[in-house]
């Protein structure tokens, strides 16, 4: 039909009255079958109900088979592929020792107990002043004053040591995910072919859980903070590859052609040419490399990464709210302190650099190096220097207890109303309704979506996607996913797209809510996870309000910048015709930032699957706890399936809205 | 007719620097199809961004290529280095195939031979000033203090001295070009692409670059072919022009040429409001015969002559530029022309 349209490009005005009817009449005969099959089904056609048991492709089985065999048979012949992962984990496990050894062991020798400390550890003062240096250095005195508060927060309220073994993991993994991603992503950008056969390989790898590759890492490197970087690598190294292919797309022709005319090599093309020219654009990936590395480290806290993730995950294992809300704070002051500090770095990275001689140039360097070894000699002699002193601790742990207990005292019942009633109200009935619908029906809907939105190509993505989860026998639970991403996006719509509107035309409140979105979206997820289960305990209410919280920050920042963008001329035709406030917004703004608030959805979407799997911590019974479980019986095939089923639902999601976003962009004309 | 004007200045007619034969160029399934059947393609009107262009330009010749946007200059400008790869045609840069020729080759052309100034200045923002002069030569693998210092004698050239350490985004668009221009220096090459170099530049900045540059080529006597969409730059520039349209070259001719016989009404929409005193030249308005008074040279343009004759002369010798009498200039003839306008 589209190329029926491009040929008969002066249609006839009836053309597009009928090409209007055409996709409602389509899409009721669509959904008549579908009604028809829900009731009916049952009786004459069971299979199409529930997807049966003998048809289930025994996926997991074969994975965890091929692991098994991977790990105690596969050989390169000289070596076995268990010693190769082995090898790796060792050439990783050194600089790791070196990064932990600088910021929290010393340089130490021997193991365990009998460990002889031969150098002190970099002391907290020296640390904290190397950041407020670097604050001061790529962003001035409030830079510096944030970023040491942040560390000075760390050391008085206790967190020091499990803070500085996860600063150790993103100083070993943030250096490698950035040097790995920018080389994969200049290898794209020089072979097409390599980039083609990579996208798929990144959506997948960016969509699945987290969880579900820290089975295999957990299998192929053992448990530990060395595995905890390569899964931390695996996770950080997508986002990098893409931003740089991307950004060196978009390098000028013009610096093309003059690496050309000035007779580059190719060599000299990519690192003097291509690399510096794009370098702001780099940068903003390598701040996306810091956070997505806090953001794992956190989490890989399961396979042994330690630190301040374990300390949170132990809290929550315990139900010490108290404990875990400080290790919590901690998580948010590093993260902030190093968003704000890598962000200052991408927008210093194109100002000229400093003149004169050495000692000018790098004064900062000079005075870092002079700083560290003047502490590290005061520290000698005064240890409170060194190893801030256990006494000077101030521990809120018990304050938040109390606090948590109070509310839970006062205000129980008010509590317990609020949830009850949302769960017997909204999410109990969209359960059932979502559980209860025939699996090829929906397959159905989706591939014919697809194949309006996309034609043939999108229909067969959709449609062999939730053919593969049923068949792989996660139908089910892929639905209370389904559920509770999908009340958990309506709720954080019904919040984002309100505020976003608001914020959009008033300039303060939009200043005041970017700090806040911006806040949230630099938080690990797992941080969202502790106030929610403070108030409500574990369960799906539970897990809905973290991912709400989540997730809420795209439809914000989305539907703002989305009104934001709308075209002023457009806007002032309105305000000459005479619309009121209320018919600029509806009439004008909102039809025209459909596309963007749309794309704002698909974000949120996105989010919230991610944290959705998080929340198997508290108690969902979807794909997530799935994974969860696989994960702690180390059942690779089992963490897997139920992983790629996640990430399914996510790319059928993405494409669908992408598809819609961009026919609504046609229509709109705005391509 | 031809010959003799450009003779005036110092162009070896007989060596053409750069020569072009039908150069063709095709993007996407149109260049299959042109490579699978080019007759049929000739006939069919495939979409072409460069259509069967043929040209000579001349050693020492300022050439510029006029066009619209859209029109195919700055492909065909890209053909002509190679940054494009043409369809099909033969480049000939001092009698050599450039179409034959490898990529070593090719590199080594552009390095030694060929330079190019961009309209966006394509400076690389990381580099200081003297950095950015230097960059063609350190690519060469030139060491540094002698690229340094062939990169100062660039930008005092261009009237920067002082400014080495700055970094672009701390001089103004006029500024940046210079160093584009004494970047492309830099290399000493024979052949210069200038691709619209002042198209983003105040209208200003703009006729004072068009003096610089027309200085800096009196000193420098480089071959170069110039793109531009202003016909008055191209008119003010140019000791040729060749005017594209939609991929082909409409009509190529000197200023002088172009206005006074228009090949089209294309060709005529341009020239129909420049002041044809301005373009006209005395050699191509004056007769045979001698006449006393003060002299003027041949390559003196009409405007150039006009006061001359508000003494009342009716006549003027003509003399070329050794000094020899060669015609005459007659007050009647100027009078018609500038009224014509």
């Amino acid at each position: 039909m589209s190329a029926s349209a491009r040929t008969l490009e002066p249609a006839p005005p009836v053309a597009p009255r009928i090409a209007g009817a055409m996709p409602s009449v389509a899409w009721l005969i669509v959904l008549a079958a579908f009604i028809l099959l829900w009731p009916f089904g049952d009786r004459f056609a069971a299979w199409a109900m529930v997807y049966p048991r003998a048809w289930y492709v025994p996926a997991a089985a074969w994975i965890g088979a091929f692991t098994k065999w991977l790990v105690n048979e596969a050989s390169f012949g000289v070596f076995t592929f268990t010693e190769m992962t082995r090898f790796m984990a060792a050439i990783i496990e050194l600089p790791y020792r070196v990064a932990l050894g600088l910021v929290s062991t010393g340089l130490t020798s021997g193991q365990g107990s009998g460990a002889v400390q031969h150098l002190p550890p970099l002391s907290w003062v020296a640390v904290t002043g190397l950041a407020t240096l670097l604050g001061w250095r790529l962003g001035g005195w409030r830079l510096a004053a944030l970023a040491g508060l942040c560390f000075v927060y760390l050391a008085v309220f206790g967190q020091w040591t499990s803070a500085m073994v996860t600063l150790a993991s993103i100083m070993v993994a943030v250096p490698l995910g950035v040097a790995g991603g920018l080389l994969l992503g200049i290898a794209a950008h020089r072979w097409p072919r390599l980039e083609r056969a990579l996208t798929p390989l990144l959506d997948l790898m960016q969509t699945i859980p987290v969880f579900a590759y820290l089975v295999p890492i957990l299998i192929l490197f053992g448990f530990g903070p060395t595995s905890a970087v390569v899964a931390t690598l695996i996770y950080a190294m997508p986002p990098m590859t893409r931003i740089t292919a991307l950004a060196l797309r978009g390098v000028a022709s013009e610096m093309v052609d003059l690496g050309n005319m000035v007779g580059c090599t190719r060599r000299q093309m990519t690192w003097k040419v291509m690399v510096p020219s794009a370098r702001e654009s780099l940068m903003v990936g390598v701040n996306q490399v810091i956070m997505l590395s806090l953001n794992m480290v956190i989490i890989a806290s399961m396979i042994g990464a330690g630190g301040l993730g374990f300390d949170v995950l132990a809290a929550l294992r315990r139900l010490d709210i108290g404990a875990g809300l400080e290790a919590g704070f901690a998580i948010v002051a590093l993260a902030i302190a190093l968003d704000r500090l890598s962000q200052a770095a991408a927008l210093r990275s194109g100002a000229p650099p400093a003149r004169g001689g050495w000692l000018s140039r790098n004064g900062y360097l000079a005075g870092a190096l002079a700083f560290v070894v003047l502490t590290a000699l005061v520290g000698l002699l005064v240890p409170a220097v060194q190893v801030y002193p256990k006494e000077a601790f101030v521990s809120t742990g018990s304050f938040w207890s109390e606090v948590v207990r109070f509310i839970n005292i006062n205000f129980f019942d008010t509590l317990e109303a609020i949830k009850n009633a949302v769960l017997l109200n909204v999410l109990v009935p969209a359960k059932r309704l979502l559980v209860g619908l025939p699996w090829l029906g929906v397959a159905g809907l989706l591939a014919f979506a697809g194949w309006r939105l996309g034609r043939w190509r999108l229909a067969l993505l959709a449609g062999a996607l939730s053919l593969l989860i049923a068949a792989t026998g996660q139908w089910e639970k892929a639905m209370i996913t389904v559920y509770l991403c999908g009340v958990s996006v309506v709720f954080a719509a019904l919040i984002g797209i309100p505020v976003g509107i608001l914020a959009a035309e008033r300039d303060r409140l939009w200043r005041g809510v970017q700090v806040v979105i911006d806040t949230l979206q630099t938080l690990p997820s797992f941080v969202y996870l502790m106030p929610a289960v403070m108030l409500f305990r574990v369960g799906d209410f539970t897990a809905m309000l973290a991912v709400v919280a989540y997730s809420v920050a795209p439809a914000i920042r989305y539907t703002a910048l989305g009104l934001q963008k709308v075209d002023p001329r457009v806007v002032e035709a309105g305000r000459a015709m005479g619309c009121t406030r209320w018919q600029l917004l509806t009439r004008i703004k909102l039809k025209l930032a459909l596309p963007e608030i749309m794309l704002g959805i698909n974000q949120t979407i996105m989010f919230a699957l991610s944290m959705l799997v998080i929340t198997a911590l508290v108690g969902t019974r979807d794909l997530g706890q799935e994974v969860y479980i696989a994960l702690t019986k180390a059942d690779v095939g089992r963490g897997l399936v139920a992983g790629l089923a996640v990430a399914f639902i996510a790319i059928i999601a993405d494409r669908l809205i992408a598809a819609g976003v961009a026919r609504t962009k046609r229509r709109l004309g705005l391509t | 007719m031809d010959q003799e004007v450009v003779a005036g200045k110092q162009v070896q007619p007989e060596t053409p620097k750069l020569v072009c034969r039908d150069v063709w160029k095709l993007f996407g399934t149109a260049e299959k199809a042109f490579r699978a059947d080019p007759k049929a393609a000739r006939r069919d009107g495939l979409p072409a961004a460069v259509r069967a262009v043929d040209l000579d330009i001349r050693a020492g010749e300022n050439f510029v290529i006029m066009g619209l946007s859209g029109s195919g200059k700055s492909t065909l400008v890209r053909c002509l280095s190679r940054l494009v790869e043409p369809t099909a045609g033969e480049i000939l840069f001092n009698g050599e195939n450039l179409l034959a020729a490898d990529e070593k080759r090719m590199i080594d052309i552009r390095r030694h031979r060929m330079g190019m100034v961009f309209q966006h200045f394509a400076l690389l923002p990381h580099l200081s000033v003297l950095d950015n002069v230097a960059f063609p030569l350190e690519i060469q693998g030139v060491d540094r203090p002698k690229r340094e210092s062939r990169a100062k004698e660039m930008i005092e050239l261009v009237g920067l001295a002082g400014r080495e350490r700055a970094f672009p985004r701390e001089l103004s668009g006029g500024q940046q070009q210079r160093v584009g221009i004494a970047r492309s220096l830099a290399g000493e090459p024979e052949l210069w692409f200038l691709d619209e170099p002042f198209s983003a530049l105040d209208p200003l900045i703009r006729r004072e670059m068009q003096d610089e540059f027309l200085r800096l080529q009196s000193m420098l006597g480089k071959t170069i072919v110039f793109i531009t969409h202003d016909f008055d730059e191209a008119i003010r520039l140019a000791d040729r022009i060749a005017i594209m349209k939609d991929g082909a070259i409409v009509q190529a001719g000197t200023p002088e040429q172009l206005v006074l016989s228009p090949a089209d009404g294309y060709v005529s929409a341009f020239t129909r409001n420049v002041s044809k005193a301005k373009v006209v030249r005395v050699g191509s308005l004056m007769k045979a015969g001698e006449a006393p008074g003060p002299p003027i040279g041949v390559r003196a343009t009409i405007a150039e002559a006009a006061p001359l004759f508000s003494a009342g002369v009716e006549q003027l010798p003509v003399v070329d530029p050794e000094g020899r009498p060669v015609g005459a200039l007659a007050r009647t003839d100027v009078v018609e022309l500038m009224m014509r306008g």
